[in-house]
């Protein structure tokens, strides 16, 4: 009957299936890095670059397969058993959370150089052309003319650098006065004109949808936004004083124990540290340490003071409790 | 002949002399407890490890209500908009040929074979102020995206095929008679539509919009994009739950998605219960 | 024969007001897709469809999809059965136990699944001590995807089943036939074409499902991405052309699947104009 030549197709497209969705790597070993959603492009950049350099000081072919996602969607993942080997993140806070599993050396930020972080960025803001409202640095953006696009603190670790980068400035700029602060902080927030579950949703908001007149992200980001979206409509403004933002590395040590990739998960992620791979993220618009690849791109980035959460916040504990927690100040900035 | 019928029809089952009840009963156990029922006990494992204060005072958050109010708002609306758009087009569908029918009727099972996401980023594509449609809205006063005019949109977008699906074969089923008896009574199109047909298709309607509204209370995908998120004003519950994952609060995360699942499945056994009732008094107890 | 609704006015209105109400809301959606995808020409559209991961992502969407549907036919059909043709306590119970899919939203779906079978639960813990891991590679994709798919084969036989009477059935009885011969003889005739379309429902939910695959996935690039997944990240990298040839991958799938069940009702239409 009819159903007969559909099941003989069936059993077709089961053998036909598995052959594609079949892994793609050979029988060598496996290097998996679990990362932020942004960072895919980034990341087939630099691990062609890797594999290259491990065959030739090791003399061994490796791969290095890719997972992307949302950073704390990412870290959960892991925490339920994802294999991953290392991990390359955009919030410190999902490489702690690993840690206090235990999948993740307890000292990890000591691990590697600058606190674990091979490179790093700053918050920044995107206009529009010839910057019409004039926005110069954060007071700008808390004006009543003022409508901005960022994404949500509460979902999105771009957003909560945000948030915290705009406190920072508050706070300096009225001198701790806990009210003022908050009275800033209040119309900062009430500018916002969408508030997207991600980075890339209020890019969209901004870019495509013409919403608001500032997008706040990280400064790596509106480059690489102006870079796609083209550099004569969209000017990259990077504020006097703003936020240091670390991108955290770690060795996931069960995980690559139980994939007997520890040795290669180590030398990955100093592999990140490299003249070579600096070089790489520096042409991804982030931040890097190595003196040499800073002189080349030090036109790039123009000086500004960081603020560092440790120093303002109290750590990022002591941060996400207070401010982003339910019932934080978060939530009692944006009551009603 | 029609594939497609009601999807809790209740009628008087048979005696048991077919065989298979025991192979059929089994294998409907086995798979209910292992895929359904199993995987629950993981919710309310987490609901275990609060005490009914905390439970409470999670569901009862400000921010949350307001989602609630926003959700339950704007699924009511689309819930009702599908109601009338959908009769009309299984009105059509149903009694009209013309060209392009099939196509017509094609296309009304798009929303559910499309992923959510991609309807959520196209509807926001055309419905924001320099979209095509939003270009056309916006000089009349109209803002729908990021506003909970885009949230209702859609819902309805997401759930339509359900109002249209279910009042289809009922209408299909309707014998000719029915429609000459008004006629022969003298009334007009709209009277006779309104007392001889729609209580025909009352119990499907309802169903029908019923079902579109539990839909649209759990619907995610395509709903952020075009929401705008802004707290107390277009921030739906799913997206509560969402937040309380971001946060690690599986706890959270596993209270407020147990609202909606009891709410949803009290709606859901309230409409079968109620139709189940209904089509007894319609055909005196016969299937 | 005069019915309700037939003055040409009427009828012209209603049909140009359904057709213009669906061009609007239904229509345009799936234009914008298209228009998008090929924004930047067809060469850019098929490098973007011919790209490795996409292709990995495609073959992993269809081995879940074929995977899905066996199972979903096998409970649908038992379920149908055991409900219409059987008569016992908890039956009413049972067929609202089959809603839970559509209760329960999907990222929820993929948390339960996790919460259960992942590392730290009870089950996932004790798989892990054999080195069996379920999440975050294709047998979770396939869990979750069983999980929001499974009502709809059901859905579609029940009211059929119930319509139609085991009439027929019992008579095969009464003549001595075999339950299995009952079963295709009698029975399956009758329903292929809910079956199919129960069928062609869950293959659509089933290639498009994200919310609960996303949780499970990893979203490991050419192992574990879906077809949906890969286009949220190609979307996520702000090549927008590459993630809505993607969409309109999808939307080619549900198409051809919404024109299979065009075709099988029309199939169905001529069979019994002849019979």
């Amino acid at each position: 009957m009819t159903l007969r030549p559909l099941f003989q197709r069936s059993l077709l497209a089961i053998a036909l299936g598995a052959g594609l969705a079949g892994p793609v790597q050979a029988a060598e070993r496996e290097l998996l890095n679990s990362s932020y959603d942004i960072a895919r492009e980034l990341f087939s950049a630099i691990n062609p670059e890797f594999i290259a350099h491990w065959q030739e000081s090791q003399g061994e072919e490796v791969a290095v397969s890719q997972s992307h996602g949302g950073s704390s969607a990412q870290a959960r993942a892991i925490m339920q058993g994802l294999r991953a080997d290392v991990v390359t993140y955009n919030q410190v806070t999902d490489v702690q959370v690993l840690a206090d599993e235990g999948l993740v050396a307890e000292e990890w930020q000591q691990a590697f150089d600058n606190n674990a972080s091979p490179y790093y960025s700053t918050t920044a803001f995107l206009v529009r052309k010839d910057n019409p409202k004039g926005i110069e640095s954060w007071d700008d953006l808390a004006r009543e003319d003022v409508r901005l696009v960022f994404p949500n603190p509460k979902t999105s670790g771009n957003g909560r650098y945000t948030y915290l980068a705009a406190w920072g400035f508050a706070d300096q700029h009225f001198d701790g006065d806990e009210e003022q602060i908050r009275d800033f902080m209040r119309t900062f927030l009430r500018n916002v004109t969408v508030f997207d579950t991600g980075g890339r949703g209020a890019t969209t908001s901004f870019i495509e949808r013409g919403l608001g007149d500032v997008l706040i992200s990280f400064e790596s980001e509106v480059n690489n936004i102006r870079g796609e979206y083209g550099s004569d409509d969209y000017e990259v403004i990077v504020p006097p004083i703003s936020i240091l933002a670390e991108f955290p590395v770690a060795v996931v040590e069960p995980n690559a124990e139980r994939n007997g990739t520890l040795d290669l998960a180590q030398a990955y992620v100093e592999y990140l540290y490299s003249e070579e791979a600096q070089r790489t993220l520096a042409g991804f618009n982030y931040r890097v340490h190595h003196e040499a690849v800073v002189e080349e791109f030090a036109d790039l980035f123009p000086e500004t003071e960081l603020l560092r959460v440790e120093d303002i916040f109290g750590g990022w504990d002591q941060a996400m409790e207070t401010h982003f927690g339910s019932g934080g100040l978060l939530d009692q900035l944006q009551r009603r | 002949m029609s594939t497609r019928a009601l999807p809790f029809a209740i009628g008087s089952a048979p005696k048991r002399v077919l065989p298979g009840f025991g192979l059929s009963l089994g294998v409907s156990l086995l798979f209910i407890s292992l895929v359904l029922l199993l995987p629950m006990t993981g919710l309310f494992g987490q609901l275990a490890g609060l005490s009914l204060a905390e439970y409470w005072a999670i569901i009862s958050d400000g921010r949350v209500v307001a989602s609630y109010t926003v959700t339950i708002g704007a699924a009511a609306v689309a819930a009702l908009v599908n109601g009338a758009f959908g009769l009309l087009l299984a009105w059509v569908l149903v009694r009209y040929e013309f060209p392009g029918k099939r196509l017509l009727d094609a296309l009304m099972d798009l929303p559910f074979a499309l992923p959510t996401a991609v309807a959520g980023i196209t509807l926001a594509t055309l419905y924001s102020s320099n979209g095509w449609m939003g270009r056309l809205l916006e000089p009349l006063g109209l803002q729908v995206a990021y506003t909970w005019v885009g949230i209702a949109l859609a819902m309805a977008f997401t759930s339509i095929p359900f109002v249209v699906r279910t009042v289809q074969p009922v209408l299909e089923d309707l014998p000719v008679e029915v429609d000459e008896a008004a006629l022969t009574l003298g009334a007009n199109d709209g009277t006779a539509f309104r007392r001889v047909i729609l209580p025909h298709l009352w119990p499907a309607l309802v169903t029908g919009t019923g079902l579109a509204f539990v839909r649209s209370l759990g619907e995610f995908g395509a709903i952020i994009f075009i929401a705008g998120n802004m707290p107390y004003e277009t921030e739906i519950t799913a997206l509560m739950i969402f937040v309380r994952l971001q946060e690690y609060d599986y706890a959270g995360a596993s209270a407020i998605a147990s609202v909606v699942l009891f709410v949803s499945l009290a709606l859901l056994l309230a409409i079968n219960i109620w139709q189940g009732r209904f089509i007894k008094r319609l055909h005196g107890g016969g299937g | 024969m005069q019915r309700i609704g037939d003055a040409p006015a009427v009828r012209r209105g209603l049909i140009l007001a359904a057709v213009a109400l669906s061009a609007l809301f239904l229509l345009l959606p799936l234009v914008a897709i298209f228009a998008q995808a090929f924004a930047q020409g067809m060469a850019v559209f098929w490098t973007n469809v011919s790209n490795e991961y996409t292709v990995a992502a495609i073959g992993l969407t269809l081995f879940i999809t074929v995977l899905t549907i066996p199972v979903c036919l096998v409970f649908g059909v038992a379920l149908a059965w055991l409900v219409t043709r059987f008569q016992f306590p908890g039956r009413r119970v049972l067929q609202t136990l089959i809603d839970i899919p559509f209760a329960v939203s999907p990222v929820v779906a993929g948390l339960i699944y996790l919460l259960l079978y992942g590392r730290n639960g009870w089950l996932g813990g004790l798989l892990d001590g054999y080195d069996i891991q379920l999440m975050f590679a294709w047998p979770g994709i396939l869990m979750v995807t069983i999980f929001v798919t499974c009502p709809f084969v059901a859905r579609e036989l029940i009211p059929l089943m119930q319509a139609q009477g085991s009439r027929e059935e019992e008579a095969a009885v009464t003549l001595g036939a075999p339950g299995w011969t009952i079963f295709r003889r009698v029975t399956l005739p009758n329903i292929r074409w809910a079956l199919l379309y129960g069928v062609i429902l869950t293959n659509a939910r089933a290639v498009g499902e994200f919310g609960a695959v996303s949780v499970v996935s990893g979203a490991i690039r050419g192992q574990t991405n879906t077809l949906p997944l890969h286009l949220e990240q190609l979307y996520q990298d702000y090549n927008t052309v590459g993630a809505f040839a993607s969409a309109a991958l999808l939307a080619l799938i549900a198409l051809l699947t919404l024109a299979a069940k065009a075709g099988l009702e029309w199939r169905a239409a001529r069979q019994e104009a002849h019979a």
